[in-house]
C-alpha cells in the first residue's frame, strides 16, 4: 500500500503538469477578454494598452512558463518567508501570481475567501453527509416503507429543483415575509462573543441548508442503492445464520461494504467544497471561492482562473488517491500491487 | 474438457437471451413504484408530444396586452411578462428538456460505465484512464464551453440549422463533462467485484473477458449506474438552463424547463404559476425516472429475479 | 423587522452605531458621524479602489467616496468645483483664448486623510501616473492631446494641449480621473502599478470617507474622514459597499427586507421593481444620461463563405440591409413604447436619436419613429418589391428577409429581442436570435467571431454613451476611419461600417469649433444625418435606476458622474 501511494504521488506530478498546461490552453483559447466588462466609453486604443500592460502581448509559451515559475517557485518562497520571517533572495521584486481584475496576489485573494467558503460550503457538506448516510441506510433497510418513500421523494425533489430556485424561495419566506434571517451574508463579521456567534449561525442557516439538501439528496441515493445491493448478498445471510445480532450485521458487515461507492462520491465531492458553490454563493452573497472563480471567468482573469482551477486539480488528484486508499482499507480484497 | 459443457450453458445464444428479458419484464411488473413511474413518465411524454396539438397556442407568440396573467381557461398556467402562454411554453420546453435530459444522460452514462469498467478491469489501463478522469474533473467548465461554442457553433449551425445544431452541441457538452463521477464509482465497484469468487471462477473456466464483463460485471454494477442515470437526467436539464442563461445554449426565445424556471424565479411572488409548473415538471420527470431505475435494477439483479 | 435591522447593523458597526443612531435628531445641526452606518449594495463588487487601474463603473463609484477630482458633474451634467476653487472658463481667464491650455486654481487648505497638505504637485503626479504608457491606465482617453501638466505654484496647475481643445475638461473632471496622493503612489509608476496592492486597495484621498477594510470583489468598509474639509460632513460614521449577487436581489435588500440603504443599477423588469417598492421601505430613483439602446444595422456582407473578407467593406454590400426601404420598415415596425414598458419602465424613454442628451444637442427632426406604423412599414416594403412568400416571409430576387439578431446576455435584452422578433414577423421579416456572454461580446478578442466589432450578424443591439457632456468624440465614432477591419485589429466604433465624406467633413469641423451653439448645431446635424440614413435604429433612451431606503435623505441621482458623487451630503431621517 505504501509503495502504491508513493508511486501514485510521483505519477501525480506529470499528471498535474499536463492538466495545468491543458487548462492554460483552454483559458487562452477562450474568447472572453479582460477588458470586456469595462464601460464602452473607454476607447479601443486604451483597451489595447491595458491588455499590453497585463502581459497579453507576450507569446503563449512565455506566459505559461512565467505562470509556472510564479506558482511553483515564487509563491512557495513567499509563503516560506512569511512563515519563518526570513528573506530569501530579492523577495521585493519577485513577481507573484497577480490577478488582472484586482491587481493583487491571487493567493491572498484565495486566503481571504477561505473562511466563508469553509463555513458555508464545508459545513453544508458535513451536514449533508450527516443527514444522508442514516437516511440512505434506513431507507434501504426498510425498503418501500413510508420512511423510504418520503425519503426518496424529498431527496429527488431536493436534487431536481435547482438551488437558484430553492435559495430564492427561502429568502422570500424567511427574509422578506417573516423577517427572521438576513438575506445577505456578512463576510466582515468576526465571531468574538455569543451574540456575534448567534449572528453567524443566523446568516449560515439558509445557505447551508440549501446546499446540504442538494448534497444529501445525491449521497442518500447512492447510499441506499449500495445498501440494497449488499443486503441481498450471501454473506449477509451467512452472518444472520451464524446468529449475529441484526445491529452487527447491518452496521458492521453491510455498512462497511456498502460504503465503497459512497466513499468515491464523498471523496469526489470534497474538492468541490474548494470550488465553492457558485449559484448559492451568488444568491446569499457569500462571496467565497465559487464567486471568485465565476467573476474571474467573466472578466477573463487568466492568472486567477488558472491558479484557482489548478489548486482545484491538485485537490482532485489528491482526493482520488485518498479514495483509492480508503477502498483498500474498506475492502481487503482490493489489491493494487 | 469438462468445462466445455458449462461454458455452453452459460453462453447459449438466442434462446436464453429472450427468456432473460422476459424474466426481467416479469420481475419489473411486480414493482409497483416502477410501474407508477413508468406511467407518469409516459404521461409526461404524451402531454409534451401531443399536448401542443390540443392546446395549440404558439409558445413564442407574444401578446403584450395579456402579460402576467393568472391561470384562466384560455391560459391554464397563466402568461409570462411578455404575454406568452405558459402551458404552451411548458409543453414546448418539455420536448427539448426531456430530449436533452435523456440523451445527455445516456451519453454520459455510456461513457462513464465504459471507462469505469475498462479502468477497473484492465489494470494496465487503470492509471491512464483515471488520470484522464482527473483531468476532466479539473477542467474549468465555463471557459471550456466558450471554446467549444466558438469552435463548433458556426459549422454546426450551417450543417443542422440553429436549433438542431445547438442541440447536438449541448448534448455533447453535457455528456462529456458529466461522466467522471459514474466512471469513478463503477471502477471502484469493479475493483471490488473482480476479486470475488464468481469472477475468479468464470476466469478459471476460460470465459472470455468481454463475456465476463457483460454477463457478470455489468449486472452487478447496475445500481450505482441507475442512480447516476436518475441524477444525470436532473443534472442535464438544469445544466442546460445554466447554459442558456450564460448565452451558450439555445436561442433565448426557445423555451426549456430549466430556462422557464430561471426566467420565472423573480416573478415568484407576482405570478407563482411561472415557477410552480416548470419546477413540478422537472421534479416529476426525475422522480419517475428514479422509480423506473429502481424497478430496472431489481429486475436485472440476478439475486432478486426469480425469487 | 426594525429589530432585525438594528441587530444587523450592530453586527457590522458595533455598539457605536446603535448609540449614535439613537442620539441623532432632526432639529439639531448634523454633526460628522451622527447617523451611524450607511449600507450600500452594488451587485457587482468592487475589485480595486484605484480607478486608473480599473475603469469598471463599480470600482469608480466605490473609489469616488475616497478620491476626488478637480471638478465633478452634478445631476444636471453641469460641472461643479470639488478640489478646484472654481471652474476655469474663457470668460474668467482659466482657459486660454486659443483653447490650447487650461489653468486650474485649487481650493486652499485641503488636506489628505493622512493630514498632509494637498498641492498642485499631486495633480501633476496623477497626470503623469495615468499617462505612463506602461501602466495600462484606464482613463488615458481623458488625457488625449495633453502636451504637459505643470504646477505653476502650490495651488495652480496648468494643462497645455498639443491642439486647440474646444472642450478642455478631459483631465481631472469626473470620477474616472481623480487626484491620487503623490507621496503614496510615487513608487507605483508604470509597470510597477499593479504590484502596489496596498496602495491600490487603500488609496489615501481627500473625500468624505477613508477605507478601513477592503475585501476585493466582496466588500469595502469605510469610516468618515475626520480631516474632510466640510464641517459636519459626512453624516455617517461608517459605510459599507457590499457586492455580489444580481440586480433583483440587490433591489430586494433595499425595497423589501430593508437590510441596505442604497442599491445601484437595478435593471430588473419594471413590474418586479414596482411590486417590491409596494412594500413601502424604499424609493426607486432614475436619472438620464446619454445612454441609448440602439440597433446597429450591418451594411457589409457577413456570409461565412467570405472567409477573411467577412464583415468588411471589401466583402461587398449586405444582400438586403443596404436597401433603405428595409431599414425604414424595420424601424417603423417596432413599437418602442412596448419595449420600454416591458423591460425598462421608468428607466427608459422612447427615442429616435442616437444623441438624445444633453438637451441642447437633442434633435426633434426624427420623432416620427416614436409611434409604431406597421402599415407604413408594409407599404415601404411592398413598394420596394419585397413580396411575401408562402411562409409569410418577404423575398426579392431569391433573397429572403431573414435576420440574425445578436446582443449580449441580459434578461431585459432578451425580452427586447423577443418583442422585436414578434414585431418584425408582422411585416414579413424572419429573425433568429442570438445572445452572447457580455465578456465575449464586448471583449474584442481577436480570435472570437462573436465580438460586437466583428459584428458577424445582420443586426446587433447594445447601449453606448459618452463620458461627461461633450459629444465630439462620440459623434466621431461613425467616421470612415472608425470602421473596424482586420487591418486595424477590428478596433473602431463604426460598427455599421457607415462611410460618408460629408459626415467626415462635419466631424472635422466640430474639432475646430469652439462656440457651444455652433457645436450643438453641428452635433444635431450629424445625428440627423445618421438617423435619416438609418445607420442605426435607436430604440430607448436609457436611464440609470437605483433605489434608496426611505430613511436615506440627500440622494441626487446622477448619470454624468459617480452615483455616490454627493455621498458627503447624505443623511438619515428619523
Amino acid at each position: 500500500m505504501l509503495n502504491y501511494t508513493i508511486r501514485r504521488l510521483l505519477f501525480a506530478i506529470p499528471t498535474l503538469l499536463v492538466i495545468s498546461f491543458i487548462i492554460f490552453i483552454i483559458l487562452d483559447l477562450a474568447p472572453n477578454d479582460p477588458t470586456g466588462n469595462l464601460p464602452l466609453t473607454i476607447p479601443a486604443e486604451v483597451r489595447a494598452q491595458i491588455r499590453e500592460s497585463l502581459g497579453l502581448g507576450q507569446p503563449f509559451h512565455i506566459r505559461y512558463l512565467k505562470w509556472l515559475e510564479q506558482f511553483f517557485v515564487n509563491e512557495p518562497l513567499n509563503i516560506f518567508e512569511q512563515w519563518f520571517d526570513v528573506k530569501i533572495g530579492d523577495s521585493a521584486n519577485r513577481l507573484r501570481v497577480t490577478s488582472w481584475m484586482s491587481r493583487s496576489p491571487v493567493v491572498d485573494l484565495i486566503v481571504e475567501r477561505m473562511p466563508q467558503t469553509l463555513w458555508v460550503v464545508g459545513l453544508s457538506y458535513v451536514v449533508g453527509i450527516i443527514i444522508a448516510l442514516p437516511i440512505g441506510v434506513l431507507s434501504a433497510y426498510k425498503q418501500y416503507s413510508w420512511f423510504d418513500q418520503i425519503g426518496t421523494f424529498v431527496s429527488m425533489v431536493g436534487f431536481s429543483v435547482p438551488t437558484f430556485f430553492t435559495g430564492l424561495l427561502l429568502i422570500v419566506i424567511f427574509s422578506v415575509q417573516l423577517g427572521w434571517l438576513p438575506s445577505i451574508y456578512d463576510t466582515t463579521l468576526n465571531v468574538t462573543d455569543w451574540s456575534s456567534f448567534w449572528m453567524q449561525i443566523r446568516q449560515l442557516i439558509m445557505p447551508v441548508m440549501v446546499l446540504a439538501l442538494f448534497n444529501a439528496a445525491q449521497l442518500s441515493r447512492f447510499m441506499r442503492a449500495s445498501m440494497l445491493d449488499n443486503l441481498n448478498q450471501d454473506y449477509v445471510r451467512t452472518a444472520r445464520a451464524k446468529g449475529m445480532s441484526e445491529k452487527v450485521v447491518i452496521l458492521v458487515h453491510v455498512l462497511r461494504n456498502s460504503l465503497i461507492p459512497v466513499v468515491t462520491v464523498i471523496a469526489l465531492g470534497v474538492p468541490q467544497i474548494f470550488g465553492g458553490a457558485i449559484i448559492t454563493e451568488q444568491i446569499f452573497r457569500v462571496n467565497g471561492l465559487g464567486q471568485l472563480l465565476i467573476i474571474g471567468i467573466e472578466n477573463a482573469d487568466i492568472p486567477l482562473v488558472q491558479t484557482l482551477t489548478f489548486i482545484f486539480a491538485i485537490l482532485i488528484v489528491l482526493f482520488n488517491l485518498i479514495a483509492d486508499i480508503v477502498y483498500g482499507m474498506l475492502d481487503p480484497r482490493i489489491r493494487y500491487d | 474438457m469438462t468445462n466445455s459443457s458449462i461454458t455452453e450453458i452459460v453462453s447459449e445464444p438466442l434462446h436464453e437471451h429472450r427468456s432473460l428479458w422476459s424474466d426481467v419484464w416479469r420481475q419489473f411488473r411486480t414493482h409497483t413504484g416502477a410501474l407508477v413511474g413508468m406511467a407518469v413518465f409516459a404521461f409526461i411524454v404524451f402531454v409534451v408530444v401531443f399536448g401542443p396539438y390540443i392546446h395549440d397556442l404558439d409558445p413564442q407568440f407574444l401578446d403584450i396586452r395579456n402579460k402576467n396573467l393568472s391561470p384562466s381557461l384560455a391560459h391554464p398556467m397563466g402568461t409570462d411578462n411578455l404575454g406568452r402562454d405558459m402551458l404552451a411554453q411548458v409543453m414546448a420546453g418539455g420536448q427539448v428538456s426531456m430530449l436533452v435530459g435523456v440523451t445527455a444522460m445516456l451519453l454520459s452514462l455510456i461513457l462513464g460505465a465504459l471507462i469505469g469498467v475498462i479502468a477497473g478491469f484492465f489494470k494496465i489501463l487503470d492509471g491512464v484512464l483515471m488520470r484522464l478522469t482527473d483531468l476532466f474533473l479539473a477542467l474549468p467548465l465555463l471557459p471550456l464551453l466558450l471554446v467549444i461554442i466558438m469552435l463548433f457553433r458556426d459549422s454546426l449551425r450551417s450543417a443542422f440549422g440553429p436549433e438542431t445544431g445547438i442541440f447536438f452541441l449541448i448534448v455533447f457538452v453535457i455528456g462529456i463533462t458529466s461522466w467522471m463521477q459514474t466512471a469513478r464509482i463503477v471502477r471502484g465497484e469493479v475493483l471490488a467485484l473482480k476479486e470475488q469468487e464468481f469472477i475468479i471462477a468464470a476466469h478459471s473456466i476460460g470465459t472470455r473477458r468481454h463475456r465476463i464483463i457483460t454477463r457478470h460485471i455489468l449486472p452487478n454494477v447496475l445500481s450505482p449506474i441507475m442512480v447516476s442515470a436518475t441524477l444525470g437526467i436532473a443534472n442535464a436539464i438544469i445544466t442546460e438552463s445554466a447554459l442558456s442563461f450564460l448565452g451558450l445554449g439555445f436561442p433565448s426565445d426557445f423555451p426549456t424547463w430549466g430556462r422557464l424556471l430561471f426566467d420565472g424565479k423573480d416573478f415568484m411572488q407576482l405570478t407563482p404559476s411561472r415557477v410552480i409548473w416548470p419546477g413540478l415538471a422537472i421534479s416529476l420527470t426525475v422522480l419517475s425516472v428514479n422509480y423506473i431505475g429502481d424497478g430496472l435494477r431489481d429486475a436485472l439483479d440476478p439475486r432478486i429475479r426469480g425469487r | 423587522m426594525k429589530k432585525l435591522k438594528i441587530i444587523m447593523l450592530a453586527g457590522v458597526a458595533g455598539a457605536l452605531m446603535a448609540t449614535a443612531a439613537n442620539a441623532s435628531s432632526d432639529s439639531m445641526m448634523k454633526m460628522r458621524g451622527m447617523d451611524g452606518q450607511l449600507n450600500i449594495i452594488y451587485w457587482q463588487a468592487a475589485s480595486i479602489l484605484n480607478p486608473y487601474l480599473s475603469g469598471g463603473t463599480k470600482d469608480t463609484h466605490a473609489a469616488s467616496m475616497i478620491l476626488e477630482p478637480l471638478a465633478k458633474y452634478d445631476e444636471n451634467g453641469a460641472m461643479v468645483a470639488s478640489l478646484a476653487a472654481e471652474i476655469p472658463t474663457i470668460e474668467n481667464g482659466g482657459v486660454s483664448s486659443d483653447l490650447t491650455s487650461i489653468t486650474w486654481k485649487l481650493k486652499k487648505g485641503v488636506v489628505w486623510s493622512d493630514g498632509s497638505p494637498f498641492t498642485a504637485a499631486d495633480v501633476v503626479f496623477s497626470g503623469e501616473y495615468c499617462m505612463d504608457p506602461t501602466g495600462g491606465c484606464n482613463s488615458l482617453a481623458n488625457f488625449n492631446d495633453v502636451k504637459s501638466i505643470e504646477a505653476v505654484d502650490d495651488l495652480t496647475v496648468k494643462i497645455t494641449f498639443k491642439v486647440a481643445k474646444p472642450f478642455p475638461y478631459g483631465p481631472f473632471v469626473g470620477a474616472t480621473v481623480p487626484i491620487i496622493q503623490r507621496e503614496q503612489f510615487k513608487d507605483c509608476m508604470g509597470a510597477k502599478a499593479p504590484t502596489c496592492t496596498a496602495q491600490n486597495f487603500g488609496p489615501i484621498g481627500t473625500g468624505p470617507f477613508v477605507v478601513t477594510e477592503f475585501k476585493s470583489n466582496d466588500v469595502v468598509v469605510y469610516a468618515a474622514n475626520d480631516k474632510y474639509r466640510e464641517e459636519g460632513k459626512p453624516a455617517f460614521a461608517t459605510a459599507i459597499i457590499k457586492g455580489g449577487g444580481e440586480a433583483a436581489a440587490a433591489a430586494r435588500s433595499v425595497l423589501e427586507t430593508g437590510e441596505f440603504d442604497y442599491a445601484w443599477n437595478l435593471q430588473v423588469e419594471p413590474e418586479i421593481l414596482a411590486q417590491m417598492a409596494a412594500a413601502g421601505k424604499g424609493t426607486i430613483v432614475t436619472s438620464f444620461g446619454t445612454s441609448v439602446e440602439r440597433l446597429m444595422v450591418q451594411s457589409t456582407n457577413v456570409d461565412p463563405a467570405l472567409g477573411d473578407k467577412r464583415g468588411t467593406v471589401e466583402g461587398g454590400p449586405h444582400p438586403f440591409l443596404t436597401d433603405p426601404a428595409v431599414r425604414e420598415a424595420l424601424s417603423f415596425a417596432i413599437d418602442r413604447q412596448i419595449l420600454v414598458d416591458a423591460g425598462y419602465g421608468k428607466a427608459g424613454q422612447v427615442t429616435c436619436n442616437v444623441l438624445p442628451a444633453p438637451a441642447i444637442y437633442a434633435s426633434t427632426a426624427n420623432d416620427s419613429c416614436k409611434k409604431q406604423d406597421v402599415a407604413r412599414a408594409n407599404k415601404v416594403l411592398d413598394d420596394a418589391g419585397w413580396v411575401r412568400g408562402s411562409d409569410g416571409i418577404r423575398a426579392k430576387d431569391g433573397v429572403r428577409l431573414s435576420i440574425l439578431y445578436q446582443t449580449s446576455t441580459n434578461g431585459v435584452r432578451q425580452g427586447t429581442q423577443a418583442l422585436s422578433k414578434h414585431m418584425w414577423k408582422a411585416i414579413g421579416v424572419e429573425t433568429e436570435l442570438r445572445n452572447i456572454s457580455a465578456s465575449v461580446f464586448f471583449g474584442g478578442d481577436q480570435s472570437s467571431p462573436d465580438t460586437f466589432q466583428k459584428f458577424f450578424a445582420d443586426i446587433e443591439m447594445y447601449t453606448n454613451n459618452f463620458d461627461g457632456t461633450d459629444p465630439e468624440r462620440y459623434m466621431g465614432s461613425w467616421a470612415c476611419n472608425e470602421i473596424p477591419k482586420p487591418s486595424n485589429q477590428w478596433i473602431g466604433n463604426n460598427m455599421p461600417r457607415y462611410c460618408n465624406a460629408e459626415y467626415d467633413a462635419l466631424v472635422a469641423e466640430m474639432g475646430k469649433t469652439a462656440s457651444l451653439e455652433k457645436r450643438a448645431a453641428l452635433a444635431m446635424k450629424m445625428n440627423d444625418m445618421l438617423m435619416q440614413a438609418r445607420v442605426m435604429i435607436p430604440l430607448i433612451h436609457r436611464g440609470d435606476v437605483s433605489a434608496h431606503a426611505n430613511t436615506l435623505k440627500g440622494v441626487r441621482m446622477n448619470s454624468w458622474d459617480s452615483q455616490l458623487w454627493n455621498v458627503a451630503d447624505w443623511t438619515r431621517a428619523k
